[in-house]
């Protein structure tokens, strides 16, 4: 059996819908952030896929990919930096808790 | 590998000099001096934009690429970003009295570096030819600014806006690098010229979908109907410098490289795919911002949703695809800029002196404060476009440039956004309304702003007054506009 593109497409964009499910459906920041993470990762993989498949001669679609895995680091680092500083105001990481500011 | 190159990109160079004086500054000085930082910091951000706009060498007199064609910059790349340097100068100059204030002098060197930072990467948002370039401008622009968010560390509603916005923002990068794997997918490369070319006749489902996640990613960073519920919350509990910042020049800068992504990777599917999604985001945006806006009572929020209702008029300029929309767009955002920071300037000044956001707080203040309510109707005047004052021609330019088409859609499109600008002239009048004629006893004891706020709302209010009756800075826009590289993607 030939393992062809598609065989890592669908477990890519399975994980990309996933991270998206999580993220609207999760109510953990942590979880969120999780969600998030498996999105990008996604991303990252469908990158490279299409790289190795469809345009072997070049490197375009895995440079991206190292930026993107770069990325995504930064942004989580943030978020839980952030997270942190909301857990000791609340002693919490509920999103439902952070509703102060409303409509 | 060619040094020389690194020449072409002489306003980064500049910024970045300039966040190094600052770093530098912050690092080595004697603690007595570092409070003049916000000042060393506005001071060096004039330098450079007059340098921009009135020393040769900085000027950009020819399209020029650089980094194997990743990286471009030509007349009118650079006018918006001496645009944006106007606005930047503004905000730094009236974050002064608040960088120095009690809670906030152990972390004021960071602010100021991370905001020249975020500048820095919608320069390189604004100038990308390549998808990587863009998607390090665009984060380097939004990371940043989520901590920028979460700066007051005393208030409770900085962080709860901080998580917000980053929560969103990375959720936003997601969608946008998804649609961007399908791009890369079908064209087979991330220069925007090669995307144009490889996507020549391909117009297929597959492209759709992939137009529809990057638009909906940049959207979330515009802040664009359906894509706006971020926007409020972040702006309310932001640090009103912050807010002012991110409401005008992250605004800006994206809604120029949006521009330039979806015309010169994009450009081929204008009628057939993008322009009818603009055209949906466009009426929505400007429907919704305006409706929200009406039952605001805290004066953030009240411009967070004002200006969730002005993006979708700079879209306009987008979606008008020719020269035209281009130059009224880059003007728009000038008015912007100044209509916007004078308002803000107020509401800074009042929050730093009593520590009141809400409209109602804002009942009689004429009597107390007539200057404040004064520039304070200015800003609203301009924003809700009543001549003579430059947000009536702003809008005028823009409903032009998107009447060049002459297509029935397009009347529509106009007729929507008019309606709503009356609209929205009734709420940005129940503001003037509360400060002029509402004769409750004002709960704003009379104060005197610090001198910083003032000179802030000064160039505010005289750019205000200037654009409005000066015309010959419309016509170099239009100028600019006509000769630029954007001009070969257009229609006809």
């Amino acid at each position: 059996m030939e393992i062809t593109a598609l065989y890592y497409l669908v477990p890519s964009l399975i994980m990309f819908c996933c991270g998206l499910y999580g993220f609207l459906t999760r109510r953990n920041m942590i979880a969120m952030l999780i969600s998030l993470e498996l999105m990008l990762n996604g991303v990252d993989l469908n990158f490279v896929i299409f790289n190795r498949f469809l345009f072997p001669g070049q490197m375009e679609g895995m440079i991206f990919t190292l930026f993107g895995i770069a990325l995504a680091a930064a942004e989580t680092a943030l978020a839980i930096a952030i997270i942190i500083n909301i857990f000791r105001w609340v002693n919490n990481i509920d999103i439902r808790e952070l509703n102060q500011m409303k409509f | 590998m060619d040094y020389a190159q690194f020449l072409a990109m002489k306003q980064e160079i500049a910024l970045l000099v300039v966040f190094l004086i600052v770093f530098l500054y912050d690092l080595f000085m004697p603690e007595r001096s570092r409070r003049a930082l916000p000042a060393v910091s506005a001071v060096l951000m004039l330098i450079v934009t007059a340098a921009g706009f009135f020393c040769d060498y900085f000027g950009v007199s020819a399209p020029t690429e650089a980094f194997a064609g990743m990286y471009a910059t030509s007349p009118v790349i650079a006018t918006i970003k001496n645009i944006l340097n106007i606005g930047m100068v503004i905000v730094l100059i009236q974050s002064a009295k608040w960088a120095n204030s009690e809670g906030m002098v152990m972390r004021r060197g960071e602010f100021y570096e991370l905001i020249l930072v975020t500048l820095f990467g919608m320069y390189l948002m604004i100038s990308a030819r390549h998808f990587l370039v863009f998607v390090i401008g665009l984060e380097c622009a939004s990371l940043p600014l989520a901590a920028m968010v979460a700066f007051d560390k005393s208030r409770y509603e900085s962080h709860e806006a901080a998580i917000k916005y980053i929560l969103t923002a990375v959720f936003s990068s997601a969608i946008f690098l998804m649609g961007l794997s399908f791009v890369y997918g079908l064209a087979g490369s991330l220069y925007f010229d090669n995307i144009y070319m490889a996507l020549m006749g391909h117009n297929t489902k597959m492209l759709v979908v992939a137009l529809a996640f990057v638009i909906a990613g940049i959207g979330f960073k515009l802040s664009l109907v359906p894509f706006h519920l971020w926007t409020a919350d972040t702006y309310q509990g932001a640090p009103t410098s912050v807010t002012a910042y991110l409401s005008v020049i992250s605004k800006g800068a994206t809604a120029f490289a949006f521009l330039t992504v979806l015309a010169q990777a994009f450009g081929l599917f204008y009628s057939q795919v993008w322009e009818w999604m603009l055209y949906a985001l466009i009426i929505l945006t400007i429907t919704v911002g305006n409706l929200f806006a009406i039952r605001q009572r805290n004066m953030k929020r009240f411009l967070a949703f004002s200006s969730i209702s002005q993006a979708g008029y700079i879209m306009l300029g987008i979606i008008a695809y020719n020269a035209l929309g281009v130059a009224a767009m880059m003007f728009y955002i000038l008015v912007y800029i100044f209509s916007n920071l004078a308002a803000f300037g107020v509401i800074g000044a009042i929050e730093n002196a009593t520590g009141r956001v809400s409209m109602d707080d804002y009942n009689g203040l004429y009597k107390t404060n007539p200057r404040l309510a004064f520039t304070m109707m200015l800003a609203m005047f301009s924003l809700a476009g009543i001549p003579p004052f430059a947000g009536f021609f702003s809008k005028f330019f823009i409903f032009t440039g998107a009447l060049q088409a002459a297509s029935p859609a397009m009347y529509v499109l106009v007729l929507i956004a008019l309606i709503n600008t009356i609209v929205s002239l009734y709420y940005y009048l129940l503001v003037v309304k509360a400060m002029f004629i509402k004769d409750d006893e004002c709960v704003i004891a009379p104060f005197r702003s610090a001198c910083s706020e003032r000179i802030g709302m000064w160039i505010a209010v005289a750019g205000i007054i200037f654009l409005g009756l000066v015309s010959p800075i419309y016509d170099s826009l239009i100028a600019i506009a006509q000769s630029s590289e954007l001009s070969s993607f257009f229609l006809k």
